[in-house]
């Protein structure tokens, strides 16, 4: 027990120094630190998407939508409401996980292709209200006009807004709140119940458990996560637009999710660093690197479907 | 289905073998940056290369990187060779962003290009002014580029929809007649052209009505329907790419084309060619055409460029091109690479006619740095001798004369102290 | 008002038994080997590219006979290698195979043809209006109609009539039973797969005539055939049906009083029918649950 906790907490410390020293590696190795900030944010995107699929076992396709409402929420609120940065990843959580949880009673019931069409179908309304109502949202030119703000803690200001390192550290914060707030779900009875109706549903029902009503817990916490990555997202960019709801964005963060391993806890976030790397690496050098992605795509599928922590797991038992 | 599973492990291992292998050999090369004797002056261009807009984006490519060469046989920009990196946006805006920032902070490019999408060209335009990297917009055209979102940083070659409409509006009122109707892309730019015709309509007192259709629509025939109840004496059909090709074909396999005429603004090279001969008809403004006889340089031009891709030079061929060769000009003028100087120096600069390719010289406006180039107004046409000869000029418009004031454009610039 | 009405929900049939045709082959694909192929846009792009390969040898109507079985063909050999494995499998995998490869058809095709659109015309006398008020009726329109409605008819045949067909219902309903009968249920999903192919193939051809023939021709057309298999009931085709003239008459007649809306209300439509009858028009309860 001790050799196997301890092995997780040595783990554990060095993902979070990884993490913590990444503007001083990043840029001898040709990265730059804008690009570890996206690899954090759609790092917790992925995880989100993974909570509710490694973790509970139920595919949604859309989930993009609520990563983008969040991007949206934030986006609203620094232009229209009051330039807060705190303000507005509040504000892109709620509405991402809000309209998650109202949409989640629809779906519920539902499991296997017909859940997975249905929410791939709920996305994209999401994703075609945002392309239309272009009083509000910009249309397909986007949500503009609006900057993630300093922080002012009255002793002293963070300035995210120019400073890419500082920002860095702001979203490894935010990072952290959430992975934490997720690890400890996971840990929790809720958490267990969730992996036993993975496992196996029916005998989960069997004992009594009230599957749908937490499937439906589940689902909107994952949706307040993606919400929460969405807005950070928003800050990323300085911009919101309706690609972020997209289901080919759904579809990138499920990759993601399944390239690292969808039965681990940090498989997601792996999977992210190498999705987006790699896709950043590859379409500098090559007008086709869609068919790259699209190969990665079909190679892991049929190769790697246990993703790369998977992988590994699986050359040490 | 063992046997299946057995064949398929062996197969992982040597595929992860062989691909670690190759990875590790890719990875190291290129992100390390390996000083040169003489470090190249950068250029970054961002351009949707995939997706909707790829074959316009890829001609400014074309475009530019020709310039380049040229440029380089003449000695660079102040004695260095000029490196071209050109960045996939995806026509998506956080991609845009994002390889905006990775041309600056890592590559350290000293200039920006793009984008053809002006939403994209916009973000673009909020990283380059907070990086004050001097910009050039190639082929976005809304009007808040070089309106109400101008910078001192950011200059655009094409037209602004502003200028695209006025050039053509009274040709059509003239030829045609005052009752139109819209067949608009709902979206900035859709809005933006339909406007700008609006505006000159009423004012010479005529009617109009329209639809809003969403961009990627794939069947036309409600909003031809509504079109023909409405009756009007042209159609003025505002959308673009793959959607102005359906709507076109559809137009004309609906007989429409016998009852109304067709027009609008753009009605690009790159489209012309993509739809059948029955629908290459209509007026349109060209911002650039290759078929300039009494014009020098542009045979040149022409013939280099179709040695490249085969057919005759396009609008966005032309686009990338004066983006590259305006940089180089006014850097080796200058004899620097300060972004505010050069900046200062580009407004009000004028073309030479080896560049503008056009009569006259057009230059960039100071008060909202867009190019006044000529706006050639004309009707399409099935191919006359040359297969890409389906477009005659009959009417261009000087770029100040389509432009309006600077005031309308609401573009107030605040330079850096 | 009211022959503009009518004028719309004849057209609003047009548009939809095209998407009838589309919505079809992915049904089949869905309903035997639970497959949700993202991919079927791209070989709706395949079919119009292999067709306007052909046609400057063969014609339209040589390249409108030829190009959907070619199409097939390709979808057989991607079945074979790609998604055999699969079966069985989570659909989670399957859903993200089809969607890298619909990503690879994009580009590949771009590759290949390059980014520039391509013309593609029509046989003349098609590309006609039946007449001056039934203008929106070309020739043209009516052939694809009158191509959907043989489609149609011809799948019905080969499902109710032949023996590849009835087993391919029987192992929609249990696909274990089928094949604990022994009979070969890998051939079955293929030719099964290779059937859909063929229909996203006719599509392309079809389409190409009235759309512009460029590598991303596909990816607006897959979402509403998503729409019409959930409407009309998964696991029914001839819900597939009646959810596809659906949304084509729901599409076109929105058109008249709220242009914007006429791709959203698909959507809702959607939305309404999950609420009031969650398993569609025509499916079976415990279809897919």
């Amino acid at each position: 027990m001790t050799v196997t906790s301890s092995r997780k907490l040595l783990v554990l410390a060095a993902i979070w120094a990884v993490l913590l020293l990444a503007p001083y590696w990043m840029a001898p190795l040709g990265g730059y630190t804008a690009l570890a900030t996206r690899v954090l944010v759609l790092g917790l995107a992925a995880m989100s998407v993974n909570f509710l699929l490694g973790f509970t076992g139920v595919l949604s396709f859309g989930h993009a939508a609520w990563f983008g409402l969040g991007a949206y929420g934030a986006g609203l609120t620094l232009k229209y409401l009051a330039p807060s940065t705190p303000l507005a990843v509040i504000a892109g959580m709620l509405l991402g996980g809000l309209c998650g949880a109202l949409l989640g009673t629809l779906l519920v019931r539902r499991r296997g292709v017909y859940f997975a069409m249905v929410t791939i179908a709920f996305g994209q309304v999401f994703y075609y209200i945002a392309f239309q109502w272009s009083s509000l949202t910009g249309g397909d030119d986007g949500l503009r006009g609006f900057a993630r703000q300093p922080l002012d803690f009255g002793l002293f200001k963070l300035d995210i807004l120019t400073s890419a390192d500082t920002f860095y550290y702001f979203v490894l914060f935010c990072f952290a709140l959430a992975v934490g707030a997720m690890g400890f779900i996971l840990r929790s009875p809720f958490g267990r119940t969730m992996i036993a109706i993975r496992e196996n549903e029916r005998r989960a029902r069997f004992l009594g458990i009230p599957v749908e009503r937490h499937i439906w817990i589940a689902f909107t916490l994952s949706c307040f996560f993606m919400g929460f990555a969405g807005a950070l997202y928003a800050l990323v960019n300085n911009f919101a637009d309706p690609h972020g709801l997209h289901y080919s964005q759904s579809g990138d963060f499920v990759m993601m999710a399944v390239m690292g391993g969808m039965r681990s806890f940090w498989g997601p976030l792996l999977g992210a660093a190498v999705f987006v790397v790699l896709q950043d690496y590859l379409s500098s050098i090559t007008v086709n690197w869609m068919s790259f992605v699209g190969l990665l795509f079909i190679l892991v599928v049929l190769f790697f479907p246990r993703g790369l922590l998977g992988f590994f797991q699986r050359s040490k038992a | 289905m063992a046997t299946g599973n057995r064949l398929w492990s062996v197969n992982r291992r040597t595929i992860l073998k062989s691909g670690a292998a190759i990875a590790a050999a890719q990875i190291t090369s290129p992100f390390i940056i390996t000083a040169r004797g003489e470090t190249p002056v950068r250029i970054g261009l961002v351009d949707p290369l995939t997706g909707v807009y790829a074959a316009i984006a890829q001609s400014e490519v074309v475009g530019a990187k020709f310039a380049v060469e040229e440029i380089n046989k003449k000695g660079g920009i102040l004695g260095r060779p000029i490196e071209l990196l050109v960045e996939d946006s995806a026509n998506d805006v956080g991609t845009g962003v994002q390889k905006t920032r990775k041309l600056i902070e890592r590559d350290q490019v000293n200039f920006i290009i793009g984008d053809v999408n002006s939403g994209i060209a916009i973000a673009m335009a909020q990283v380059t002014s907070e990086k004050k990297v001097l910009h050039i917009v190639s082929g976005g055209h809304t009007d808040p580029v070089t309106g109400t979102s101008c910078s001192w940083n950011v200059f655009r070659v094409c037209n602004s929809t502003t200028m695209d409409s006025a050039a053509i509006a009274n040709t059509l009122i003239e030829k045609f007649g005052k009752k139109w109707y819209f067949l608009t892309p709902d979206y900035a730019y859709g809005h933006s052209v339909q406007a700008g015709f609006e505006k000159i309509l009423k004012a010479a007192g005529g009617t109009s009505a329209g639809s809003l259709v969403p961009l990627g629509t794939p069947d036309y025939s409600s909003y031809l329907i509504q079109a023909k109840a409405y009756n009007p004496q042209v159609l003025i059909n505002v959308m673009g790419g793959g959607d102005q090709v359906a709507s076109l074909k559809q137009f004309v396999q609906f007989g429409l084309d016998k009852q109304m005429a067709v027009g609008g603004t753009l009605f690009e090279l790159e489209s012309i060619r993509a739809v059948p001969e029955a629908a290459r008809i209509g007026w349109w403004t060209m911002e650039w055409w290759w078929n300039q006889p009494d014009v020098p340089h542009v045979a040149e031009f022409n013939a280099a460029i179709k040695k490249i891709t085969g057919g005759a030079a396009t609008a966005r061929n032309w686009f990338g091109y004066v983006s590259v060769q305006t940089l180089a000009l006014v850097a080796n003028q200058e004899k620097t690479l300060d972004a505010p100087k050069l900046a200062h120096a580009l407004a009000g600069f004028k073309l030479p006619p080896e560049v503008a390719l056009q009569p006259g010289a057009p230059q960039y406006r100071a008060g909202d740095h867009e190019l006044m180039s000529t706006v050639f107004v004309g009707e399409a046409h099935s191919p006359q001798g040359d297969p890409d000869n389906m477009f005659t000029v009959k009417n261009p418009v000087p770029g100040e004369k389509a432009a309006g004031s600077v005031e309308d454009t609401g573009c107030k610039l605040v330079w850096p102290t | 008002m009211t022959l503009l009405l009518l004028f719309n929900i004849t057209n609003g049939l047009i548009v939809g038994a095209f998407y009838v045709l589309m919505a079809l082959g992915l049904s089949l694909i869905l309903n035997l080997s639970n497959v949700i192929n993202f991919a079927h846009g791209g070989f709706l792009v395949i079919g119009g590219y292999i067709a306007y390969t052909l046609s400057p040898y063969v014609g339209f109507w040589g390249a409108l006979l030829l190009a959907p079985p070619l199409t097939a063909v390709i979808g057989l050999a991607v079945e074979r290698v790609l998604i055999r494995p699969l079966y069985g499998r989570d659909p989670l995998y399957s859903l993200l195979l089809t969607f890298g490869l619909a990503f690879m058809i994009e580009d590949l095709t771009r590759f290949i043809f390059g980014p520039q659109g391509k013309p593609v015309a029509i046989p003349a006398f098609l590309a006609q209006p039946l007449s001056n008020e039934l203008f929106f009726i070309t020739g043209y329109r009516l052939f694809m109609v009158a191509t959907v409605f043989v489609a149609i008819a011809l799948l019905f045949v080969l499902l109710r009539y032949t023996r590849l067909g009835i087993r391919i219902r029987a192992g929609t309903l249990d696909l274990e039973t089928v094949a604990a009968l022994g009979i070969n249920v890998g051939l079955l999903r293929s030719l099964n797969f290779a059937v859909g192919i063929y229909l996203a193939g006719l599509s392309g051809v079809l389409a190409a005539g009235q759309l512009g023939l460029e590598p991303t021709m596909g990816t607006g057309l897959l979402m509403p055939s998503f729409i019409a298999i959930i409407v009309g009931g998964i696991g029914s085709l001839p819900g597939t049906l009646v959810g596809g003239l659906l949304i084509g008459v729901a599409s076109g007649v929105t058109a008249v009083f709220f242009p914007a809306a006429s791709e959203a209300v698909i959507y809702v439509l959607m939305a309404v029918i999950l609420l009031t009858r969650p398993r569609g028009l025509f499916g079976e309860e415990g279809m897919m649950s």
